[in-house]
């Protein structure tokens, strides 16, 4: 009984631990005073302010799509990837997953060099979708190693058995081989999209002056002070994420209990 | 309908190589090729273009010696306290006994969600002179404490920025070790700290090796969380790096240290592969 309550009081901690600089950000949203170290009193003029703020909106802009479109290309990419590295022969796919895990293993910043070097080799000009195709290869391998184990867990019997019964290919990709992958294809498409809105290192060296994403600008406000704009749009977000997240898992477990009901 | 003789096989080669050629010619073109470029940068001089070491030697000259000895010292200081709460706590998570892993996974992901230089410069706030541990620690009439810019304050950092890609993984082979594994060395009259060493941590060796390789790897590498935990008074390696790039455009020394810094790690990942036999099921997440 007391190691249970241990056990839960020290994972409380942790999450105390980890949320904690989010609690002071939202209060730093409703704060009055500009500067970051004075507490003014209580306002709600940022939130207002945030929504005629070009510069942030822009921003914003910029790391939804490029977040939003490189997880996508990643995971299209990357699945067909899995799928590819699945059927390879045992030598070709130890060489492949070797080069599949350089990215994983190397820095995020010396993926970033390399790739703005690559560009400038190839006169490739840098902007946004020098920056797209960087998050793209920096977080295609995730993809790649959430979707092979569950390529592994189907059976290929059942893909051939669709083939002899006069299926394309690709009909039988699509209708028997996605939905036993489709959970790990999501969380692949997950992870990236949640890794690209984070990213700033990779953003950093391969944008030109002109794209700037929330990460970017916030890097280049540390040192002057950060626009009390930033701490109240990032406090909706992130309220916006939790809520979601919140609602969908009220309607699994609702999908779930139903399920459970009707095998009853 | 029946098709002729052997059209599996060769439908199975013909898919292999179409699906196989794009992924090929992508990780050369992004993985490989971009590699080679830093090689390239890195052992060429800067105003000749000729082949030299000078770029390499750089990591050891008297300045940047003590940066990169210090970034590894501070990188490893917070593995090792990474590795500390996190294996505790994914043993805490395992005896909640929950039904799947997405809960453990959300929870400590969601964080993500908050811009992570924001989050390192609400630190700021908790650190700082006058700031809330501070203000706290002066109302009970506690000393002051003083380590915003220092390296105890990047440590935080980098534990506070990286502890779930501890967690993690560490977790994830934590959940799927089989119960009757524990109770076997139970019955056979093991204790406590016996299944603890002899069967719980043999068997989640490849979740800490994930763990650790995602700790350190970037806590070695970082620039920003010494922006602004360190005030520019700590310099680390991966802001020297940085500096060679954005500000003294000098891009032979700076692929030089990346090169260096990027072999040690390929090293990592070589003693990584023969510690952990079957990487490949084991991924991170």
């Amino acid at each position: 009984m007391v190691k249970r309550l241990l056990q839960k009081g020290y994972i409380g901690l942790v999450v105390v631990f980890l949320y904690a600089p989010i609690l002071v950000l939202a209060v730093l949203s409703f704060n009055a005073s500009k500067s970051r170290a004075k507490w003014g009193g209580f306002t709600l003029k940022w939130y207002r302010e945030m929504l005629e703020n070009e510069k942030i909106l822009n921003a914003l802009g910029t790391t939804l799509l490029l977040a939003f479109t490189s997880a996508l290309l990643a995971t299209v990419l990357g699945t067909l990837a899995a799928v590819a590295m699945n059927r390879m022969k045992r030598l070709p796919r130890a060489v492949m997953m070797s080069i599949t895990n350089i990215p994983l293993l190397n820095s995020e910043i010396v993926t970033g060099i390399s790739l703005m070097l690559l560009y400038f080799a190839v006169s490739f000009s840098l902007g946004f979708s020098s920056v797209l195709l960087a998050l793209t290869a920096a977080h295609m391998p995730y993809v790649i190693l959430s979707v092979l184990p569950k390529l592994k867990q189907t059976s290929r019997s059942t893909y051939e058995a669709a083939l002899d019964l006069g299926a394309p290919p690709v009909a039988a990709f699509f209708r028997i081989v996605l939905p036993d992958i489709f959970p790990g294809v999501l969380s692949g498409f997950m992870l990236a999209f949640t890794l690209a809105l984070d990213d700033f290192v990779i953003t950093h060296f391969t944008k030109n002056a002109r794209v700037n994403t929330l990460s970017t600008v916030i890097y280049a406000e540390t040192r002057r002070g950060i626009e009390p704009e930033i701490y109240a749009l990032s406090t909706v977000m992130f309220t916006v994420v939790l809520v979601l997240l919140i609602v969908v898992n009220r309607s699994k477990a609702k999908a779930a209990k139903k399920a459970a009901e009707k095998q009853r | 309908m029946s098709k002729p003789k052997g059209s599996l096989a060769a439908h199975n080669r013909r898919v292999r190589y179409l699906l196989s050629t794009p992924y090929v010619l992508w990780s050369i073109g992004f993985i490989v090729l971009p590699l080679f470029m830093i090689l390239y940068y890195g052992m060429t001089s800067r105003d000749g273009g000729g082949f030299t070491f000078e770029n390499l030697k750089l990591i050891w000259s008297p300045t940047n010696r003590s940066t990169l000895i210090l970034s590894i010292q501070l990188s490893v200081i917070s593995t090792a306290l990474c590795l500390l709460i996190a294996y505790p706590l994914a043993l805490a998570l395992r005896a909640l006994r929950l039904k799947s892993n997405g809960f453990v996974i959300l929870l400590f992901m969601l964080p993500m969600w908050m811009n992570f230089l924001l989050r390192t410069i609400a630190w700021q706030n908790i650190l700082e002179k006058n700031g809330i541990i501070n203000t706290v620690l002066s109302a009970v009439g506690l000393p002051k404490l003083n380590i915003i810019n220092t390296p105890t304050a990047i440590v935080l950092g980098m534990v506070y920025d990286f502890l779930p890609f501890m967690i993690i993984p560490i977790y994830n082979v934590l959940s799927k070790i089989d119960d009757n594994v524990i109770q076997a060395a139970s019955d056979l009259g093991a204790n406590y700290f016996q299944i603890l060493f002899r069967v719980i941590l043999p068997l989640s060796k490849p979740g800490v090796i994930s763990g650790l390789t995602m700790v350190f790897v970037p806590s070695l590498t970082t620039f920003v969380i010494s922006d602004i935990l360190g005030g520019g008074k700590v310099l680390l390696i991966g802001k020297v790096i940085e500096q060679k790039f954005k500000m003294t455009n000098d891009w032979n020394a700076g692929c030089g240290l990346s090169l260096v810094l990027m072999v040690f790690i390929f090293i990592c990942m070589a003693v990584v592969q023969k510690y952990d036999k079957d990487a490949e099921g084991t991924g991170v997440w």
